[in-house]
């Protein structure tokens, strides 16, 4: 079926995800603007606005899910290639391909775009227009970013996503939103600009003539040192970017004072996918470098530990909830870096369930803000008796962050802690602190929100959530259960991937601890695997499937 | 080779298209004092100026297809000038477009600074040309002397006047310091011609030599505004008018470093410690100074005058790392930024003072509100003075082009390369603080709306919005162009 499906998506597929928020952008600056025979000009047309949003972002989720089917996991190679000659006397090509792990994060920026745009339908009301159409914009872009395998094409699409946020929080924001926004562009920018420069000397030293990521990988690499030094350029753009400690702190701040879809787009996890598709790829000597793995794992842990103490004090529901996601980061980093299978796959779920329940959280919590104007928790008590439906969902989305079994939140986490176990022990006791630092923070904000007396009169008339609410809400219920209870085919989908790049990681970054396999040249197009640090290769998936007996 | 050099019809064709530009700039003085100056006549001009610079285009183009490129002799026929020649027609005809519309509201005639506009840009083509420091000094004054007039147009504004005082003063300074420097060279190796200069000094410059070039760069480094020989810039931008400011800020620097990278690469050997070190310094100094002083600016001609020597630092950079590589990535990096400052000025062309002849940033306060094209355009040229791909198009390749020609280079400057990342974020908050007050500010109650914009300045600032866009999304022609002219036009180094 797949196979078929991957056979009439063929080349065309990628070209249309990032076209057709583009063309329903155009479509949103031309409507009302350009009347009907017969009908008068609508000056603002607020519904149509937004129905041809939802339309746009609703075909534009279609294509992702069609995409994310056809995708053969045992196929070692990308997928739906596209490859155009763009500057040639550089050796950049506009070259696109998808393996699982970014058709996953595809599936899930298009579903997030959707979803939040429905799910926060009229928190917007003035300059609607402008707010619609830079969404699009950066529905494209981002979607861009996880298609490009030309490392110049990737770097235009990692900057581009940075103009349409910057508006949307510095135009629609709240009270602090130009500094914030401020902030959040100069930082990302900044770090990427660093990235820039390990780009070109990486170009260089790959022989001037080309930025696709393969021939970078198969090239023979710069020496440890030099690899070292350009990682660390790779990393700053990354880290910055997903939110890792202690490049975090614009985020926060940034969330805050976004409009919800925008604050749900910060927090699309792509800093670690560039950590996994680029970063640790490319320089495989740096990854596995003693010094800089205990580092980079360090900074994860500090990260777990850090966001979840700070998450604890938050007095404001929003900065609780993005100082989760920096906690989350650090699980990611902990994950990729621990360099087991297990940890990578973990590491891949925990960047898809972050998004999700970081996305229905701050549906959720606008939904309040649009009512009573705040976020500090203080202000509520009691809402489970005013808005039960409401209060059903915060409290499973907020399992699901924690990170309870049965949730999608609790697989990715525990594959991270599985995985690092064997080599990082204590890191992987400090990451597991992290999980009951998570349940302490969760549950305390939700019981201070949802139970305890109705303290406050304006709380009484709140409303709960209406059909729209509800359908979007039921969506993410079902996510977060699904992949919960049953997350193994997704694993068997971005297993490869995974064991391609631990693969990738080992082979080159350790040449004289075993004997190596053949040609140590050659891309790993079907992994080998390697002996000493991944145990037999036991059936990953499988075993997982099943809830296991509650480890807290 | 050698032979058609000194014939005069041989030098007469090479001049060609300067002698057009010339040419059409008297005529047009003829025409502009004829009579008092009305909106025909205006109109007039302004067609006159347009087929003058029609005029030169074509005969570049004659010339470039006509005369081979020879090695010697005092004037380059090769794709370098003809590169460069192109980049100064279009910053003189943008520049002329956008002064019929601002001379009329600023009640000054338009026929002398449009004469004088043509005869800079005919000293500019020179000096594109030059491969002789006699014919780089009148290149130079012939552009300067035009350009200190200019400054002054507005002569009932006092702080035109001071403008070209403070030009004048300095430009004649640092002329001197140029013609000082040409006459120790000459002591030194006995010639002006550029390539035997570079033989002369091969075997080890004497100190004379050393001096001569040091003064030399020192008159380069006040034309093109760098660090420490800027501090006209500020003064001369706030004070002239706005178009005018847009001029110097594009077609003088582009000429003027078309010059420089001539006679770095033709007379100046990589090995040369002294001058690769000043170079280094200049472009570092000049990054580090500019953008750091760009922040604090709320007046933004001075802000665009500070942008504008923050990108001459970006363009040493590409001088320091003498290579053909470094010279493409220049000329590239000249249209881009000729695109985007010249779209700028006319923006604030458009937007006007206030009525103390200060250009606050406050004018701009919620300009999206009224005047969205307006906006979106500046933001379009801030993001690509910024650098920023797609959204500031262009911009983002030519950084990218000067950064990869300094990696790339023989002796990679790495060193230059962060200093040039770390400057480009600190130039995000000053063009980032221009497109804030633009979108995030509400317009305040008590300002005036913005006379409609003119339909030239609409029709230039559309022009550099469609190009900036459209190459930043596709920039293979214009790589492929700058590359091959510099390859070229400088074979093995040289």
């Amino acid at each position: 079926m797949a196979a078929d499906l991957a056979s009439f998506l063929g080349h065309w597929i990628l070209p249309a995800l990032l076209l057709v928020p583009l063309l329903g952008a155009g479509a949103v600056l031309a409507i009302g603007r350009v009347a009907a025979p017969g009908h008068a000009l609508v000056a603002s047309p607020l519904r149509e606005i937004r129905v041809l949003t939802a339309i746009t972002l609703g075909i534009e989720a279609g294509l992702a899910t069609l995409l994310w089917l056809s995708l053969d996991p045992a196929a070692g190679g990308w997928q739906a290639v596209v490859d155009l000659p763009w500057i040639s006397e550089w050796g950049a090509r506009i070259l696109m391909g998808v393996d699982p792990v970014g058709g996953l994060m595809i599936l899930l920026t298009a579903w997030l775009m959707f979803l939040s745009v429905v799910g926060s339908w009229n928190a917007v009301t003035h300059k609607l227009r402008s707010y619609y159409v830079l969404l699009l914009v950066f529905t494209s872009g981002c979607i861009g970013v996880f298609v490009a395998i030309d490392l110049l094409l990737f770097y235009v699409m990692w900057e581009v996503v940075l103009v349409p946020l910057y508006f949307v929080i510095g135009v629609w924001g709240g009270r602090e939103r130009v500094g914030s926004s401020f902030r959040f562009f100069v930082f990302t920018m900044g770090s990427s600009l660093v990235m820039l420069v390990a780009i070109g000397a990486l170009w260089k030293s790959a022989g001037q003539g080309t930025f696709a990521l393969d021939a970078l990988v198969g090239a023979p690499g710069p020496s440890t040192t030099a690899q070292v030094w350009l990682f660390a350029g790779f990393f700053l753009a990354f880290a910055v970017k997903s939110a890792m400690w202690p490049f975090h702190t614009w985020l926060p701040d940034a969330q805050h004072e976004a409009p919800t879809t925008a604050a749900i787009a910060l927090g699309i996890k792509v800093g670690a996918y560039g950590l996994f598709r680029f970063a640790m790829p490319l320089f495989p000597a740096a990854v596995t470098h003693e010094t800089v793995r205990s580092v980079v794992i360090g900074l994860g842990v500090v990260g777990i530990i850090y966001g979840a103490l700070v998450a604890m004090v938050q007095p404001d529901f929003k900065r609780l909830v993005s100082y989760a996601a920096i906690s989350h980061a650090g699980f990611v980093l902990v994950g990729l870096f621990a360099g087991s299978v297990e940890s990578v796959q973990g590491a891949v779920l925990v960047m898809l369930s972050s998004g999700v329940t970081n996305a229905a959280l701050f549906l959720l919590l606008g939904i309040l803000h649009e009512q009573r104007g705040t976020g500090m928790i203080a202000n509520f008590g009691g809402l489970a008796r005013v808005v039960p439906m409401f209060a059903v969902m915060l409290t499973l989305v907020s399992l699901a962050s924690i990170g309870l079994p049965g949730t999608n939140g609790f697989v990715g986490e525990f594959l991270v802690l599985l995985g690092a176990y064997r080599e990082f022990p204590v890191a992987t006791f400090l990451a597991g602190l992290g999980v009951i630092l998570a349940a302490v923070y969760f549950l305390w904000a939700t019981q201070r929100v949802l139970f305890q007396p109705l303290a406050h009169e304006a709380n009484r008339s709140l409303r709960d959530l209406n059909r729209r609410e509800q359908a979007v809400m039921l969506v993410f219920a079902v996510v977060i259960v699904g992949l919960g209870v049953a997350p193994g085919g997704l694993l068997r989908h971005i297993e490869p991937s995974a064991r391609k790049l631990v693969a990738r990681v080992e082979s080159r970054g350790r040449p004289s601890a075993a004997p190596v396999p053949a040609d140590p040249v050659a891309p790993p197009v079907v992994p080998p695997v390697v002996p000493p640090v991944v145990p037999p290769a036991a059936p990953l998936a499988a075993p997982l499937a099943l809830p296991p007996s509650a480890s807290r | 080779m050698t032979a058609p050099v000194a014939d005069p019809a041989f030098l007469t064709r090479a001049l060609l298209p300067d002698l057009v530009v010339s040419g059409g700039a008297m005529l047009l003085l003829l025409y502009g004092v004829w009579g008092p100056e009305t909106e025909g006549r205006r109109r007039g001009l302004l067609l006159g100026a347009l087929v003058t610079i029609a005029a030169a285009t074509c005969a570049t183009a004659f010339t470039a297809a006509t005369l081979p490129r020879t090695g010697v002799g005092p004037l380059a026929t090769d794709a370098f000038r003809w590169m460069a020649d192109v980049v100064i027609l279009l910053g003189t005809l943008l520049t002329l477009m956008v002064m019929r519309d601002h001379a009329p509201r600023a009640r000054w005639a338009l026929a002398e600074p449009a004469v004088l506009v043509l005869l800079a840009a005919g000293g500019m083509m020179l000096l594109a040309a030059a491969r002789d420091l006699i014919l780089v000094f009148l290149g130079i004054e012939l552009m300067s002397v035009a350009s200190y007039v200019l400054a002054g147009i507005d002569r009932r504004n006092p702080r035109s006047a001071e403008a070209a005082l403070k030009y004048f003063l300095l430009g004649a300074f640092s002329t001197g310091f140029l013609l000082y420097g040409i006459a120790l060279l000459y002591g030194a190796t006995g010639t002006t011609d550029l390539a035997r200069i570079g033989q002369a000094l091969a075997a080890g410059p004497s100190v004379m030599a050393t001096a001569g070039l040091g003064l030399l760069l020192v008159g380069f480094a006040f034309k093109v505004a760098a660090v420490p020989f800027h501090l006209w810039t500020p003064d001369v931008y706030d004070g002239a008018p706005t178009p005018v400011s847009g001029f110097f800020a594009t077609a003088v620097k582009a000429a003027t470093f078309t010059a420089l990278v001539r006679v770095t690469l033709v007379a100046v050997s990589p090995t040369l410690v002294p001058w690769n070190e000043a170079v280094w310094w200049l472009a570092a100094l000049t990054m580090i100074a500019g953008n750091a002083f760009a922040i604090r600016q709320r007046n933004l001609k001075r802000m665009l005058a500070y942008s504008s020597i923050a990108h001459a630092g970006f363009l040493l950079v590409a001088v320091a790392t003498h290579t053909p590589a470094g010279a493409a990535a220049i000329q590239f990096y000249l249209l881009a930024y000729a695109l985007a400052t010249i779209g700028a000025f006319a923006v604030l062309s458009a937007v006007g003072e206030a009525a103390d002849g200060i250009l606050h940033a406050r004018r701009l306060e919620g300009l999206w509100q009224v005047r969205p094209g307006l906006a979106m355009a500046m933001a379009v040229f801030m993001l690509a003075l910024l650098g920023f791909p797609l959204a500031g198009g262009i911009g983002f390749f030519a950084k990218w082009y000067v950064l990869q020609a300094a990696l790339q280079a023989p002796v990679p400057q790495t060193a230059l390369s962060i200093i040039l990342v770390v400057a480009t974020v600190v130039s995000a908050t000053f063009y980032l603080y221009v497109v804030m007050v633009m979108f995030m500010r509400p317009r305040p109650a008590d300002a005036e709306a913005p006379a409609p914009t003119p339909a030239m300045t609409r029709l230039v600032i559309a022009t550099a919005v469609v190009v900036i866009l459209v190459f930043g999304v596709y920039p293979t022609p214009l790589v492929r162009v700058a590359r091959a002219s510099a390859a070229s036009s400088f074979p093995a180094g040289r």
